[in-house]
């Protein structure tokens, strides 16, 4: 009745070059880098004193977003110089994810996991990097031995401490960002899959039932504008939290 | 039961893909039933809050989103899993 046969994962993700080591996941990383370098570069352009108009207004928001909802919640004023970090990491991950659901890209360059991955272990190297400068080597002290624990406990907590937060930080991040991604891609591949063979089946009786699983399909591409927006402000605030809390150590 | 059957039926490399398939499942499911519980009583307790305090609306939905994002990770894991034993 129905030759509906799901493709191996490999099809799903593997590219063909369009020039040798450049396939699409690369040219929409490197869109979302210029898109985002050149939207701010014309921002910056316009004079800040007069009433913001066009991109600049575009731009304002998003970095009142940043630094309204992401920066002052996590890290309060001290954090506002880490704002063009987190608007970069924001836009990039962002414009990475959205072409989950464009017209001719059809992918999230975010359910590949090299990117998700370059940048928690940014994210990883800035915030211990940031812990040592503000605190010396008694951030390692202050982030193993947490105060207000009694002390034969510490041989528990210590390496329970080292391993969430050295270890399982940087791995959540990742696979966060990388399997919501990638099973909003999967899905949209097996809503569009079910329809497409319902409306060529050979049975006239079954055509019309295409209709369910396209209202599925619509639904799903809604929701995932709303998932690639929720990730990337998720992966950002997460960070925006380490590197704050490494910045000042709860007392 | 049928299906079972037909699995017990096979051998060799059919019965190690129809089992890995099967496990894949049973790992996804299980995964998501913590994670399912705890986001939805995560969700309607800070939706409580909000009620209840709707100057506070702000922090409460930051501190929920980070909140989902840990509880979610555990799903996403059984997730991961299932594919690098499933497919």
């Amino acid at each position: 009745m129905l030759a509906l046969e799901f493709p191996p994962i490999n099809e799903l993700l593997r590219w063909q070059d369009i020039f040798p080591t450049f396939n699409k996941v690369a040219l929409i990383a490197v869109l979302a880098t210029l898109v985002t370098s050149v939207t701010f570069l014309i921002a910056a352009r316009q004079d800040g004193l007069k009433a913001p108009r066009g991109v600049r207004n575009l731009a304002e928001t998003i970095v009142e977003f940043i630094e309204d909802q992401i920066i002052m919640p996590t890290m309060g004023k001290h954090g506002l110089g880490w704002t063009p970090f987190l608007l970069s990491l924001f836009m990039f991950i962002y414009l990475c994810n959205l072409p989950g659901i464009l017209p001719f890209f059809q992918f999230p360059a975010t359910a590949r996991i090299a990117i998700p991955l370059f940048l928690s272990l940014l994210v990883w190297v800035i915030f211990i990097g940031v812990g040592f400068k503000h605190q010396g080597f008694s951030y390692l002290k202050n982030s193993l031995f947490p105060p207000g624990v009694p002390g034969p406990l510490y041989i528990l907590v210590a390496p329970i401490e080292f391993i969430s937060t050295f270890l399982v930080r940087p791995f959540s991040l990742t696979v966060r960002l990388f399997a919501n991604m990638l099973a909003g891609h999967i899905l949209l591949v097996t809503f569009a899959l079910l329809t497409h063979e319902l409306i060529q089946s050979d049975t006239i009786a079954l055509k019309p039932v295409a209709i369910l699983p396209f209202f599925m399909l619509l639904f799903l591409t809604a929701f995932e504008v709303l998932v690639g927006f929720l990730q990337a402000y998720i992966f950002t605030i997460l960070a925006a939290v380490y590197i704050g809390g490494a910045a000042h150590p709860d007392h | 039961m049928e299906a079972f059957s037909i699995l017990a039926a096979l051998t060799g490399d059919e019965a190690k893909a129809a089992s890995a398939a099967s496990s894949a499942g049973f790992a996804y499911g299980l995964a998501a039933i913590g994670p399912g519980i705890g986001i939805g009583y995560l969700v309607g307790k800070s939706v409580e809050a909000m009620a209840r305090q709707p100057e506070a609306a702000g922090m409460v939905r930051t501190t929920m989103f980070l909140g989902i994002a840990f509880t979610e990770a555990l799903a996403l894991i059984g997730f991961v899993v299932f594919i690098l034993i499933g497919l």
